[in-house]
């Protein structure tokens, strides 16, 4: 149970910035993930949380309280590693009361507390293997093990789930919600798979090159992404992008000519764009529709049918365009398909990135995760 | 063709037919020299005098056992092995953590910290006679006259610590350089996730780097025992096993049985003695050291 602040967190390795000025606010027991492409910098972010790399610039606050020098076995946060990191060579049950040990806790309480952990987590029965003799989940649940008993204010994982197998890892993402709400703490996690991200967190980070593109809720971030990076990166298979051009602003929108010559009505606010101002439109796959006399049109080149929907890849004028359509479409390859959209879930970018807001909120924007999982929990 | 637990394909006349010829030679040039040795050793056989000759019983072997020489020599051997062992090893382990770190010019360091190895004992010992701690001209009674100290006779006063110095500083390299290579294994997330644990610097030398080691350290024993044990140029070229036999190892006692009293019976008695010492040697350690092996 704890707070987190960062206060434009700037950090260099050999003169090259790679956080540039990263500002965030972790309110008491929320999950908060930080995503972002491989080299964004949010594992270097997590470990300077952590206390693992020092802050070129900038502080760290945990619980209002300036952390940037304490080490970080003093700052009340425990990590998960990648790697889990286990202690190859003490037993399951020494690995997690190892920081009780060095803390000097008498035996009694630390085995109280390490054979709690082990029944939140069901370890109880490993407790005197070593990890050698561990499966990978296992091992990973011993590392969250190790982070329990020690009771900290906040959680950090870094990329905890991608030594996995992709049944275990569904697995254990429902688990790790299990354990947020059964220990009321404050997680940090950081993924690169979106998955992860959209599943667990309330609150996501969207990092690229050192910089917070956005922080949002998940459906935040889906439906209203602030620029074309987070509308790229969120959601797959990736949006769609098109270059239009701006016929006519006004109050209830913007209306534009699609490459196929048609124009639709894009309901966004139009701030300061001007007639025949190029834009970029974006519309997700599954936002598209094939339609028989749909505005924009080409040929089928890959199917790929995953029985409840199907995505199809086709070659249109205007370069590749992804449609994901029912599982029942009856398309083959080479098949001409003609394709439409409702312009209410297109978006509209400007030349520098940027989104232009849309008029309408969408309605699961601002909905608790928390109650979501409840809900999942109860129909387990 | 039956599988074993190992995985490895085994049986069949033919696989073992195509495994005779190798394995027959190993067998005879192991046997050869150690039935000879054993038969010698039941000998009364003196190069200086052909005329003594014949079946000895174990009169070879009550001659030995009852020299003091002898005694003398098995203890100096496992002083020194045991000397040797805990400096390189301790030593090793610390300069493993030293040269572990980052530092200017570690390329350069690493390179000159191993060169002792790959100098021949002879020519070491010989530097280290002459050059290091030669009563006169060496580098030790030197330092000790800059500091008004009365120099040290090495040889003659510390005959076996002598030699314990001169064989660390070669074998010092060895146990570095596998010690070093065995650190560098070490995951840095586990020395971060200590960290993150509350341990300090001492704490993760001690509970996560030399565990770590455990295994390394079992490997460098066992090499070094073996070629501990037959320690003889340094000896030779130094002391020659004197003053008295205060620096005579068990190795060099069989030569000097063979080829100075030209003794060849109680020489190969002394050669099965040391057999089996090693042997003993060898169960105890492979029996401590296979348990570290196996996790």
């Amino acid at each position: 149970m704890a707070t987190l602040k960062l206060d434009h967190i700037v950090k260099e390795f050999d003169g090259a910035e790679v956080i540039k000025g990263v500002d965030l606010i972790v309110e008491d027991r929320e999950f908060v993930v930080f995503v972002g492409p491989s080299g964004c910098g949010k594992s270097t972010l997590l470990r300077m949380i952590a206390g693992l790399e020092s802050v070129s610039d900038g502080d760290i606050l945990i619980d209002g309280k300036k952390v940037n020098q304490i080490g970080p076995a003093q700052r009340d946060l425990a990590m998960v590693f990648q790697s889990y990191a286990l202690y190859p060579h003490m037993t399951v049950a020494n690995n997690m009361g190892f920081s009780m040990r060095l803390a000097g806790v008498p035996k009694a309480d630390r085995d109280a507390r390490v054979r709690e952990a082990a029944r939140i987590l069901k370890l109880e029965e490993l407790l005197d293997r070593k990890p050698g003799a561990l499966s990978g989940g296992q091992r990973q649940r011993v590392a969250i093990g190790r982070a329990i008993v020690r009771n900290p204010g906040i959680f950090l994982f870094d990329e905890p789930l991608s030594n996995l197998d992709a049944a275990l890892r569904v697995q254990m993402r429902i688990e790790l919600a299990r354990l947020h709400n059964e220990l009321e703490a404050t997680m940090i996690y950081v993924t690169h798979d979106q998955v992860e991200a959209m599943t667990m967190a309330d609150k996501i980070v969207v990092l690229q090159g050192g910089v917070v593109e956005q922080v949002g809720s998940p459906m935040a971030l889906y439906h209203h992404p602030r620029n074309r990076f987070v509308a790229g990166f969120i959601g797959s298979p990736t949006m769609n992008f098109t270059e239009v051009e701006v016929t006519e602003t006004s109050p209830a929108g913007v209306q534009v000519t699609l490459p196929g010559g048609d124009s639709r009505l894009i309901p966004v606010e139009s701030g300061n764009c001007q007639r025949g101002e190029r834009l970029t439109l974006g519309v997700r796959p599954e936002h598209l529709t094939i339609e028989d006399n749909g505005p924009m049109g080409g040929t089928v080149t890959v199917i790929e049918r995953l029985g409840g929907a199907t995505s199809l890849y086709i070659a249109t004028e205007d370069g590749e365009w992804v449609v994901m359509a029912d599982g029942e479409v009856q398309k083959r390859v080479n098949n001409a398909v003609r394709f439409g959209f409702d312009p209410g879930r297109a978006h509209l970018f400007m030349e520098n990135g940027d989104a232009l807001p849309s008029l309408n909120r969408h309605p699961l924007v601002n909905i608790e995760r928390r109650e979501n999982r409840i809900d999942t929990m109860d129909q387990q | 063709m039956q599988r074993r637990a190992s995985g490895r394909t085994v049986g069949g006349m033919r696989a073992l037919l195509l495994q005779a010829p190798a394995v027959s030679l190993l067998l005879v040039w192991m046997l050869i020299p150690l039935g000879m040795t054993l038969w010698f050793s039941f000998q009364r056989y003196n190069l200086l005098n052909p005329m003594i000759s014949g079946f000895a019983g174990w009169n070879n072997y009550t001659f030995l056992l009852t020299d003091p020489a002898l005694w003398i020599a098995i203890g100096n051997t496992l002083l020194m092995v045991c000397w040797v062992l805990g400096i390189t090893v301790i030593g090793g382990v610390l300069l493993a953590v030293l040269f572990h770190q980052e530092f200017f010019g570690r390329g350069i360091a690493r390179l000159l910290v191993i060169s002792p190895f790959f100098i021949m004992p002879t020519v070491s010992a010989l530097v280290w006679k002459n050059m290091m701690m030669h009563p006169v001209n060496g580098i030790f009674a030197w330092l000790f006259k800059l500091a008004g100290l009365q120099p040290i006779d090495w040889f003659s006063s510390y005959p076996l610590t002598s030699i314990v110095i001169i064989v660390s500083w070669e074998w010092l390299p060895f146990a570095l350089l596998i010690l070093l290579t065995a650190i560098q294994s070490l995951d840095d997330d586990q020395i971060e996730a200590a960290r993150m644990d509350g341990a300090g610097p001492l704490a993760i030398f001690w509970f996560i780097t030399l565990p770590h080691l455990k295994r390394a350290i079992s490997v460098v024993v066992m090499i070094e025992m073996i070629f501990l044990l037959t320690i003889f140029a340094e000896i030779f070229v130094t002391t020659s096993g004197g003053p008295g036999l205060a620096s005579t190892t068990l190795a060099y006692l069989i030569y000097l049985r063979a080829l100075l009293d030209f003794n060849i019976g109680i020489a190969s008695a002394g050669g099965v003695i040391a057999i089996i010492l090693a042997n003993l040697v060898a169960i105890f350690l492979i029996r401590t050291v296979a348990r570290n092996l196996e996790t």
